[in-house]
């Protein structure tokens, strides 16, 4: 994988918001390659910046923010230069593009499933009219919406959730894009129906090889579809490696917390392991380690000096002091040395 | 099991809601019992019916036939002055989303008294105080909060205020309707650890509504499994994970994501088909294939479940 170069690559980003006269620093220098063809996760509790971090790559920050430095290269072009509509335009949809949380306020409730399909088709392919029309069918065909003729002359609210969110994928797809951003796709939907859409997303991914970012909280869901992993903490990218490698080998001691506070690894009548305190204030500056304030077994060094980022194989990378040679062993939580032994049987 | 103390029981509960045109039936002849001191997990997808159940059990929603007894007291329904005002104190619901739940205008201390100053019409301001304090300690707040907003709190500090307000009624039994399905990761954990050590201090029962199974798994002693109004499977957790009978089980187990990547890739999800139950000459029951266990079930099934069951 790595050999290739990187269908879009991001260094060092950072992303700040003016709020009432203060400055909030959201991404604060986050780094990450996306390869050609691949499904990534980026994982992250809420505040940590995954959200912003992607609507950056298409230029849909809020008002009040903007790209303070740092580059994403996207086909030769350094895209986090662009300021105008127009240039946006021009990534928005047809290179890149997005799949919401919500089905039931992405789409627009006054017009036709099929019109706003068709809508997409017009602005990204050249089709027009009747075959811009008989495009917007096949589409919700593809995205395995029976009937699909008759559903197009339908209104959203004659949709199931499961059912909407099938259509705003069929938008997506209609353009033709390259990446297409998932924030969040299954949050509001029941587990059967989350199962559906995700098996959806693979098999389009595999008919049309476009390249997928999933952006999610749900570490069942990111073992379920992703190639990769970026684990996300205030602002920053903290660890990035293959499924395997973050799932059962994680360096972090943040990944190492997520992954232990999950009720899926907990013994039933013993406390699972709780990460305590919350996330740091965005608005201050953070010095070294952002999670070592949460972090019993932090190292003195995690509050002085912000650590690089190691690399622990080829594909795998953490920023922790951990790493360091000079850094005392320190074994991981006893849910991720089970994860980890599980692996090595599996493997033996 | 059986000789254990049965708090509270539902004996073909159905409720109705009018609806343009008709009656829709949200719940329809639900049987189950909770015992003292257990959290009895009630699990199903959205628009099933389960929160639904849970209202109907603290007295929101009115129920249109069965019972629902509360120690062998008959609690839905018209009842007496004194039941009502004893199964208020003695019922409580924590909700869902604690951004919601909480009246924005008013600070923690009311918020937290608020049910105890209606049930208790002669209450002291200093012992008023005193309680108050004592709940937030409970829950993991500090005393000081009482005079704070909600907007002052995070989405896990919010859903401890509204588990102190269920406490400070000191109250048997709660309704916790996905309690901690609108917070986040790394919070969740910190609520249902409160959850259990409230049990085990307090010996209270739970009703643990949820739609995520593994959530439930771990937390529950026993989980019913509810689809479109009707309870479908009931069993010990560990027996409804290992021997999982009606297919509308195996299809929500199927579905349940796990943080195991190798482990999901070769997962196949099974979907559930209503159309796969013959009921056109053989009704379905309620019936308990092995101790403990119950489906829903007809005749035909019901032995094929046993014969799956003994193998």
């Amino acid at each position: 994988m790595n050999d290739k170069t990187p269908i879009l690559s991001v260094k060092d980003l950072v992303v700040k918001f003016s709020l009432r006269g203060r400055i909030l620093t959201a991404i604060r220098g986050a780094s990450l390659d996306l390869h050609e063809g691949e499904a990534l996760a980026i994982v992250g509790e809420s505040g940590s910046g995954k959200s912003v971090f992607t609507k950056s790559f298409i230029g849909m920050l809020d008002q009040n923010g903007w790209v303070d430095s740092g580059h994403i290269e996207f086909e030769g072009h350094d895209i986090a230069g662009y300021k105008t509509e127009a240039e946006w335009m021009k990534i928005r949809g047809g290179k890149i593009s997005m799949v919401f949380q919500d089905p039931m306020t992405a789409l627009n409730p006054l017009r036709k499933v099929g019109m706003q399909i068709q809508e997409a088709v017009e602005l990204h392919t050249g089709l027009t009219g009747k075959a811009a029309a008989k495009e917007a069918v096949e589409m919700l065909d593809r995205v395995g919406i029976t009937n699909p003729a008759l559903r197009a002359n339908q209104f959203p609210h004659e949709f199931s959730g499961g059912m909407r969110q099938r259509v705003v994928i069929a938008i997506a797809m209609a353009c033709k894009s390259r990446i297409l951003i998932c924030d969040e796709p299954t949050t509001a939907l029941d587990v059967t129906i989350q199962a559906q859409i995700l098996k959806l997303v693979k098999n389009l991914q595999q008919d049309f090889g476009f390249t997928v970012i999933y952006i999610t909280h749900d570490l069942g869901v990111v073992a379920n579809v992703a190639d990769r992993v970026a684990v996300m903490y205030a602002g920053k990218i903290i660890e990035t490696g293959t499924a395997e490698e973050v799932f059962y080998d994680p360096c972090h001691p943040y990944t190492w917390a997520l992954l232990s506070s999950l009720p899926q690894l907990g013994v039933k009548g013993h406390d699972l392991y709780s990460i305590s305190g919350t996330p740091p204030n965005l608005f201050n500056e953070i010095k070294g380690d952002a999670f070592a304030p949460r972090n019993p077994k932090a190292l003195k060094i995690d509050f002085v000096h912000e650590p690089p980022e190691f690399r622990v194989s080829p594909t795998h990378t953490a920023s922790t002091w951990l790493l360091d040679p000079r850094a005392p062993k320190l074994d991981p939580p006893a849910a991720i040395q089970a994860l980890k032994a599980k692996y090595a049987r599996r493997q033996a | 099991m059986n000789n254990r103390e049965t708090l509270l029981e539902l004996r073909d509960l159905r409720v109705d809601f009018h609806v343009k045109g008709g009656t829709f039936t949200a719940v329809k002849d639900v049987n189950f019992s909770i015992y003292k001191g257990e959290t009895f997990g009630l699990v199903g997808e959205s628009g099933s019916g389960k929160t639904t159940i849970g209202r109907a059990i603290v007295r929101i929603n009115q129920t249109t036939a069965g019972d629902i007894l509360f120690k062998n007291q008959k609690i839905n329904g018209k009842i007496a002055k004194d039941l009502d005002r004893e199964v208020v104190r003695k019922i409580q619901m924590i909700f869902q989303d604690p951004m919601a739940s909480l009246n924005e205008r008013a600070k923690v201390d009311y918020i937290v008294s608020e049910g105890l100053v209606n049930a208790e019409g002669k209450l002291g301001e200093a012992e008023r105080l005193e309680k108050v304090r004592k709940a937030l300690l409970e829950v993991g707040l500090l005393p000081e909060f009482a005079n704070r907003f909600p907007h002052e709190f995070s989405g896990g500090q919010r859903q401890r205020i509204g588990i102190a307000r269920a406490l400070i009624m000191e109250p048997e039994f709660i309704v916790a309707d996905e309690p901690i399905s609108a917070l986040d990761v790394s919070i969740r954990a910190q609520v249902l650890n409160l959850l259990s050590n409230l049990q085990r201090n307090k010996g209270l029962t739970y009703l643990f509504i949820a739609h995520d199974l593994s959530v439930v798994r771990f937390i529950a002693d026993r989980i019913a499994v509810i689809n479109k109004g009707e309870i479908v499977e009931l069993a010990e957790t560990e027996e409804l994970f290992a021997h999982p009978l009606h297919p509308y089980t195996k299809a929500l187990l199927s579905a349940i994501p796990v943080p195991d990547p190798i482990a999901e890739r070769g997962k196949v999800v099974t979907v559930y088909d209503p159309g796969c139950h013959d009921y056109s000459t053989d009704k379905p029951c309620w019936q308990e294939v092995s101790h403990g266990h119950f489906v829903l079930a007809n005749q035909r099934e019901g032995e094929t479940y046993r014969k799956e069951i003994e193998a």
